[in-house]
């Protein structure tokens, strides 16, 4: 039974978000016997409810509230009010992931070390050691059920993996496979196999993918200590004198405004609206924003260095049945400076529908170089490119006064612009991932422009020194003792990975963290 | 949808109607193939101004497998009152850009190389981004177009590919 709790209860932990990091929190802290309020702003769907059509979907999943861009990615002009391609629903993103679960390389928490100066780039230290994750990493694996880890089989290749692995043999390439992934490939913790079903981005209508909507949700609100209210969308984050956080004023679905008293708020809406929120917070005590001392708030905005290849046969791939990201190349993910660029990345298989193929092939394309592309779409394979990016503190989230959501607050503005490394890293992995599938015989091959946003990063970064970031590495914000920040926004740098296994390792360690202190009492 | 063969009979469609240039025929308050094979009634655009706008649409998308009437589907929604304005005057645009280049008008431009030239010309227009951007969705997100792609949609229903070719790839 989901636990009840009144608006002036002040002894809860309230959690903003629930997805990843929210939603991992929230059912770890209940576990503990931690009484949890959780809001999330998008509404509650189940296996039962999820879409196998793209653009459906998208129309039930997305989050569609107001935004805007800037900077030179090409998002900007494709995409202008859509930075981000991510969930507004119980569960949040992880219901719209693709499953790939990957552990940071070592080098790569301390990347301000290992890359050294890089020119424009904000890079620092993450201040974990990689050896105090290793059991985290461990955990998060086996809630999620992830293949190749533990004694978890991996997935069966599908077509489009078979043309990807001929490839990256042919090519010399030794580490690929179906990869990481929260995916069962048996029947594993209640929940069914893989199907080959597709449509692994619209919600997993087997619940074989690992989602925090059915899996730690759930749980958590069996132990009776955690409630979620959904379409409960934060608007404020309140403190007192002393300057703790004191509660949290949200509007329900009918508009109307509560204010929910808290002992500790987490803030988890991910790395647009968990600076947004921040910094629409600000109060004549902190006028730039909450725990924003550092002026790092909504700064070092990272997305992963993305981009796609498509590539058209002479013969038929249907790529788009099975598993969406079915396999995936890491030889290319090491720090090998001799490349051109710092860090690496990785390439993993991706299949798009016909009408999302249409939208993101070459958004603004028209003519017959476009649609004779699109005439081979059942003779097409694709990967997605996933790289480590530079953070920047110009690459930020910003309040756009002069563009405001549902509720008259202004909305969030994303600004972006490659950094020299990105695009020598992108440029690399074009070339490779074409090389791919030429070896294979490709008649045609597309590098493809980078999405909207999945992989939404950094902007509320971990630092050692309250002056270089906004949280500590428990993600307790430097500031305010009690406001902590719990989503990929945490991220210190974005490393090569996927970013989800991370998260929700952070968010059980910081689970351990919270519990500890309000037992010492020192929250 | 259009409606295939309308309320009309093939025999009165062809009778009184008059060509309207490329592959279509208008008659009062419709737009048919040359062949009469679909027909689609207008309400609130001129028919010769639709029949512009489905070859418009092609030359945008060009898929020679795919009929006409898909590319109907796809701009049907602009036959409204909100829209018709911008519409006609989008089109009267595109008519005016042809006589410039010494065509009769847009839908008499008979190559499509001079007609994608003619786009080329007016593609930063909003009337043209919003046509081409409606089209993405109208145009491809048509469950009736996806199996002349191979793609096969949904498959929750049939329990997946995995008894059903998933792997099933033969010559690689």
């Amino acid at each position: 039974m989901a636990a009840p709790f009144e608006l002036t209860d002040d002894s809860v932990v309230v959690i903003i978000g629930t997805g990843a990091g929210g939603g991992v929190l929230a059912n770890e802290l209940a576990q503990k016997g931690i009484s949890v309020v959780a809001l999330e702003a998008g509404g509650r769907y189940l296996p039962e409810d999820y879409i196998n059509d793209e653009w459906e979907s998208f129309g039930q999943l997305a989050w569609l509230d107001a935004r805007s861009t800037s900077g030179d990615w090409r998002v900007a002009d494709d995409f202008s009010g859509l930075p981000a391609w991510i969930v507004k629903a119980v569960g949040g993103t992880t219901t719209h992931w693709a499953g790939a679960s990957l552990r940071f390389q070592d080098h790569e928490w301390k990347a301000k070390t290992n890359y050294g100066d890089v020119q424009g780039a904000n890079l620092l230290d993450w201040p974990i050691d990689p050896r105090e994750m290793d059991d985290y990493y461990t955990k998060a694996e086996n809630k999620l059920g992830v293949t190749r880890t533990g004694d978890r089989t991996g997935l069966p290749g599908n077509n489009n993996f078979k043309v990807f692995e001929a490839g990256a043999k042919a090519l010399g390439y030794s580490e690929v496979h179906t990869g990481r992934m929260a995916i069962n490939s048996t029947e594993n913790d209640d929940r069914m196999a893989c199907q080959q079903t597709g449509f692994c981005f619209q919600g997993c209508k087997w619940g074989a993918k690992w989602s925090a909507a059915y899996t730690d949700i759930p749980r958590g609100e069996a132990t009776g200590n955690l409630e979620v209210r959904d379409r409960a969308h934060v608007l404020k984050i309140e403190h007192d004198d002393s300057g703790k956080v004191t509660g949290v004023l949200y509007a329900d679905a009918d508009g109307n405004q509560h204010l929910q008293k808290a002992r500790i708020i987490c803030v988890a809406g991910n790395s647009i609206e968990s600076p947004r929120l921040l910094l629409n917070s600000a109060s004549s005590m902190f006028p730039d924003g909450l725990a924003n001392s550092s002026g790092q708030v909504g700064r070092n905005y990272m997305r992963h260095m993305t981009g796609s290849v498509y590539a058209v046969f002479d013969k038929p791939v249907k790529m788009w049945r099975g598993t969406t990201m079915a396999g995936i190349i890491q030889d290319e993910a090491r720090h090998d400076p001799s490349r051109g660029f710092v860090g690496g990345y990785e390439l993993e298989t991706l299949a798009l529908g016909l009408p999302f193929m249409a939208a993101f092939l070459d958004p603004g394309g028209w003519g017959r170089e476009f649609t004779s592309a699109l005439d081979g779409y059942e003779n097409m394979a694709g990967l997605w490119i996933v790289g480590e990016d530079m953070p920047q503190e110009t690459n930020r989230i910003t309040l756009n006064h002069d563009l405001k959501d549902q509720y008259g607050l202004p909305a969030p503005n994303v600004h972006f612009d490659d950094h020299p490394n990105d695009v020598a890293m992108r440029n690399h992995a074009y070339k490779q991932g074409m090389a791919v599938y030429e070896a294979v015989g490709a008649t045609r091959v597309f590098p493809t422009p980078p999405y909207p946003s999945t992989h939404n990063l950094g902007t509320n970064r971990m630092s050692e020194k309250a002056r270089d970031g906004v949280v500590n590495k428990h993600g307790q914000t430097h500031d305010i003792a009690n406001l902590f920040i719990s989503d990929g926004s945490q991220f210190t740098t974005g490393a090569a990975e996927n970013p989800t296994l991370t998260i929700v390792a952070l968010a059980i360690r910081q689970a351990d963290h919270i519990a500890a202190q309000m037992v010492n009492g020192t929250l | 949808m259009p409606q295939k063969k309308s309320t009309l009979t093939r025999r009165e469609l062809l009778l009184r109607s008059v060509a309207a240039g490329g592959a279509f025929v208008v008659g009062a308050g419709y737009v048919a193939d040359s062949d009469a094979a679909w027909a689609m009634e207008v309400e609130h655009l001129q028919p010769k101004t639709m029949a512009t706008l489905i070859q418009m649409a092609r030359d945008i998308y060009p898929h020679d497998h795919l009929a006409d009437e898909f590319y109907a589907a796809a701009v049907k929604a602009y036959d409204s009152e909100d829209a018709k304005d911008a519409i006609e005057a989008g089109i009267a645009a595109l008519n005016a850009a042809a006589t410039g280049k010494g065509f009769g008008s847009y839908i008499d431009t008979q190559w499509e190389r001079d007609r994608v030239d003619i786009l080329r010309g007016m593609e930063n227009s909003p009337f043209f981004q919003t046509v081409r951007g409606g089209l993405v969705t109208g145009l491809y997100n048509q469950k009736a177009v996806w199996p002349l792609f191979g793609y096969e949609g949904e498959s929750f229903s049939k329990g997946g590919y995995i008894d059903r070719g998933f792997d099933d790839i033969n010559w690689i």
